[in-house]
């Protein structure tokens, strides 16, 4: 009697598919045939649109106002000023804040206020966020994120923020593009600007701080410690403006907004108005000169409860 | 934006001749409400005007009135670096109840500190022009001036409530044409340049007023806090009959010859104190016209404020913040700028009226200038109704002369040891004395105004000054001397014995009472406040 030959691979269907071939798998392309283009699913690709449905905007809500609320409440006890200074805004606006930390974005989303709160996209790198299926999907639920390019120049990414702006939505976006590689800030980069301009609404300037002590770059691990969260006034490009020049005006009014958060509102409007206000970039010099200044940035870093009167 | 066509077209004040048909009216009464049917074809009931629109962007409207000034220049043309800067604003007393944030007082001096800041100035101090109020707390003074501004200037002591006692604090600039005093703060006297930002809730706010008795002490007030000027004031909220005003702008001549360069700013607000919606809605609509939701709504609310115990009625009440929304800013000249105020002012609250009648009601509500995040003492009852709602008219008081005023309201005989420490003392042993004001300002007035010991709290702990009950008792003592009779519905017995007056249970005894004065089927008219409305009584 003979035995079964294929016992072993019966028990394996792994085995099994691994050693099937065509149509169970897929076919190999012949030599010198050029492959027919594969449509990209991923990355600045990605189909948002699902996430912006009432089921997902629902479940991201539940999740903001809930866990999210209370991880950054925990990690964070954020300080959050100057929300009044939206009081007269009506309709979508472009939020632009400054950005150390992938805290920065649950940050911003349970600080900024209704109505905007609940329609809002935030602009997130594509090669990052959208890096695979399963970020991709998280990304775009969690934090209600659409695919930004920006490791090369493509202008998909920004018709498709203009037309949600436009659509009604508010965005949330970064525009230095990455987070800050030393605890200094980097040039803003002309996304939100150029948004502004193409779809009429305003940039309303944001300004961090704190968050790189919690979860730098390059860190896994946060580390509790207190933020502050500053609004600035909304901002409209100028009629002779452009995007550049645009820009740099957020850039300098995040600044503003910074040395506000250091000193206080009025030594900061007339550093502003003098155009004296410390930059966000920090000094062109050495790292250590760099990280060395970086010190006298924070209005206080973690404040402890004194244990005992003082006396 | 609401679509609530009320928003875009308010329908103006008007006067309700009731019917049989009229529905019961809304008192105010504390913190809680009664409705009352009055007589019919011999009643009438004053309503005030919807709320005007606001301002559609007050910010820019504020940057606007600060550019383009009435009778004076740009205020940027005015800054310069280093100049000494004063910013003086109205106290808590203003607006009522106070307003959701921003509060307009944030909105302007933060603009004129942008201003002050492209100029460079870096001497910059901020006054609570408080007069003889109590101090504002930390909270209340982040309330109206913002954070930003608060964490700016405090720290630092740019930041302060106006201190009439401060010895080294004051200064006299001279006296006017009729020999009165004139006092102010001395930083503010010696500044060069004080800007003042001013609410004007109603129209006797503002003007020379903000400047000769908000940043002044004991010494000058006196002359306009008399009962003799608050008796010749027909009424204090017409500025142009008014003695009251009379004098302070007798005063700001001397200010401005002796004084530092004003620069005033005024404001006005609409008439939304209780909002489209929300809860306590109701309180602005017509009887008539309320839905079987609003009915739920004010049948709930006063089921539960009836049972409740007063402490959280008060809290819940002295919690609410109106949504005010500005409905003009002008700047620059005193008199120039004061005259524009008033117009926006009347142009809110003015209701033509024809004749005045026997018997005035109205319904006080929980909230007078002088008890924010506090108690309404029998003595400020009184101020309330007999000053301020008395004196809501123009041309001729509402009540006719020997008339009747009745009153609702609990009257509590309760008192705030922190706000009122010298109101406990007035109660206990001046009124038990007399409730003439003549005789109560010969014979106690200075006594309570130099009493150390008030003094001390005024300065210190956030007492009102030891003279500001006495100031409360005149401020009624027009209406004193014009009415044959006040009766107060629903108020403590003791206490409106106290002060004077006849206490009566229920409105149909008191309109009893007052045939007694004023005859058998008198004419009565009952004033529809708040919201705020002013009587132009032909």
């Amino acid at each position: 009697m003979k035995l079964p030959v294929a016992l072993p691979s019966a028990l394996s269907p792994l085995r099994r598919y691994r050693s099937a071939g065509f149509p169970y798998r897929a076919p190999t392309i012949p030599r010198g045939v050029a492959p027919a283009p594969t449509e990209e699913t991923t990355g600045a690709h990605y189909d948002t649109a699902w996430a912006r449905r009432l089921p997902a905007r629902m479940a991201r809500a539940a999740i903001v106002d809930g866990p999210m609320r209370l991880v950054v409440s925990g990690l964070a006890a954020p300080d959050r000023r100057g929300q009044d200074r939206l009081d007269s805004l009506d309709g979508a606006a472009i939020f632009a804040a400054n950005h150390h930390s992938h805290l920065d974005t649950p940050l911003m989303l349970t600080s900024i206020p209704e109505p905007w709160r609940h329609k809002l996209i935030v602009g997130a790198a594509a090669d990052y966020f959208f890096g695979s299926k399963l970020t991709s999907v998280l990304s775009s639920l969690v934090i209600g994120a659409i695919p930004i390019e920006r490791s090369k120049v493509s202008r998909r990414s920004a018709d498709q923020a203009a037309e949600l702006i436009r659509e009604g939505w508010s965005l949330l976006i970064f525009p230095e593009g990455g987070r800050s590689p030393d605890g200094w800030g980097q040039p803003f980069r002309g996304g939100a600007a150029y948004l502004a301009q193409k779809t009429g609404r305003p940039v309303v300037p944001i300004h961090l701080e704190g968050t790189g002590r919690i979860l730098r770059k390059g860190r896994s691990f946060p580390r509790p410690s207190t933020t502050s969260v500053t609004f600035g006034r909304p901002m409209t490009p100028r009629d002779d403006e452009n995007a550049t020049r645009f820009a740099a005006r957020i850039e300098a009014e995040v600044a503003a907004l910074a040395d506000e958060a250091s000193s206080d509102w009025y030594r900061a409007r007339i550093r502003a108005h003098a155009r004296d206000s410390p930059g966000l970039t920090g000094p062109r010099s050495g790292a250590w000169r760099r990280a060395w200044a970086l010190g006298d940035r924070s209005r206080g870093g973690p404040k402890r409860a004194h244990r005992w009167p003082q006396l | 934006m609401s679509a609530d066509p009320r928003r875009q077209a308010p329908r103006p004040g008007f006067v309700l001749d009731v019917d049989k048909s009229t529905p019961p009216i809304l008192f105010h009464h504390g913190e809680q409400f009664r409705l009352e049917k009055l007589p019919a074809d011999r009643s009438r009931v004053i309503y005030p005007a919807e709320p005007l629109p606001g301002l559609p962007d007050p910010d820019e409207s504020i940057r606007q009135a600060l550019l383009n000034p009435i009778d004076d220049d740009p205020l940027p043309s005015l800054l310069t670096a280093g100049m000494k800067l004063t910013i003086a604003f109205d106290d808590i007393s203003l607006p009522l109840p106070s307003m959701r944030k921003p509060d307009i007082r944030q909105r302007i001096i933060e603009q004129v500190l942008d201003m002050a800041a492209a100029a460079g100035v870096d001497d910059v101090h901020l006054i609570a022009a408080l007069a003889l109020h109590r101090r504002m707390t930390e909270a209340e003074l982040r309330h109206a001036l913002g954070d930003r501004i608060y964490d700016a200037f405090a720290p630092d002591d740019a930041l302060y409530n106006h201190d009439a006692e401060d010895p080294d604090g004051m200064v006299e600039l001279g006296l006017t044409r009729h020999d009165e005093q004139v006092t102010m703060n001395r930083r503010a006297a010696e500044s060069d340049l004080l800007v003042y930002v001013n609410l004007n809730i109603v129209s006797m706010d503002g003007g020379w007023k903000s400047t000769a008795t908000g940043l002044s002490g004991y010494s000058g007030i006196r002359h306009h806090h008399n009962v003799k000027t608050m008796r010749e004031s027909k009424s204090f909220m017409d500025r142009h009959k008014s003695e009251l005003h009379h004098s302070n702008w007798r005063q700001g001549e001397v200010i401005k010859t002796h004084g530092p360069r004003i620069f005033q700013i005024e404001t006005t607000i609409n008439n939304n104190t209780f909002g489209y919606d929300g809860p306590l809605h109701v309180l602005q609509k017509r009887e008539w016209e309320w839905t079987a939701r609003d009915r739920a709504t004010f049948i709930g609310m006063k089921k539960g404020l009836d049972v409740m115990p007063a402490a959280a009625r008060r809290k819940i009440f002295q919690g609410w913040q109106a949504p005010y929304e500005l409905t003009s800013v002008q700047a620059g000249d005193v008199d120039a700028v004061h005259e524009a105020t008033l117009e926006h002012c009347f142009a809110q609250h003015i209701v033509p009226v024809e004749g005045q009648t026997d018997v005035l009601t109205f319904g006080l509500p929980y909230i007078c200038p002088y008890n924010v995040t506090s108690v309404m003492n029998p003595i400020l009852v009184m101020c309330l109704g007999l000053g301020y709602f008395f004196n809501m008219y123009r041309g001729k008081p509402l009540v006719r002369e020997g008339g009747v005023l009745i009153m609702s309201h609990p009257t509590p005989w309760e008192f705030h040891p922190v706000h009122h420490p010298s109101y406990i003392d007035f109660f206990e042993e001046v009124l038990t004395d007399t409730t003439d004001p003549i005789e109560i300002e010969a014979r106690y007035e200075k006594q309570f105004a130099e009493d150390e010991w008030y003094i001390h709290l005024y300065r210190n702990s956030y007492a009102y000054h030891g003279v500001h009950p006495f100031y409360m008792w005149y401020w009624g003592a027009s209406a004193l001397q014009h009415l044959g009779r006040v009766i107060i519905v629903g108020g403590d017995t003791r206490a409106v014995r106290r002060l004077g007056f006849q206490p009566a249970s229920t409105m149909q005894d008191a309109l009893e009472m007052a045939s007694d004065v004023v005859g058998p089927r008198p004419s009565i008219t009952h004033l529809h406040n708040p919201p705020i409305l002013m009587a132009d009584v032909t």
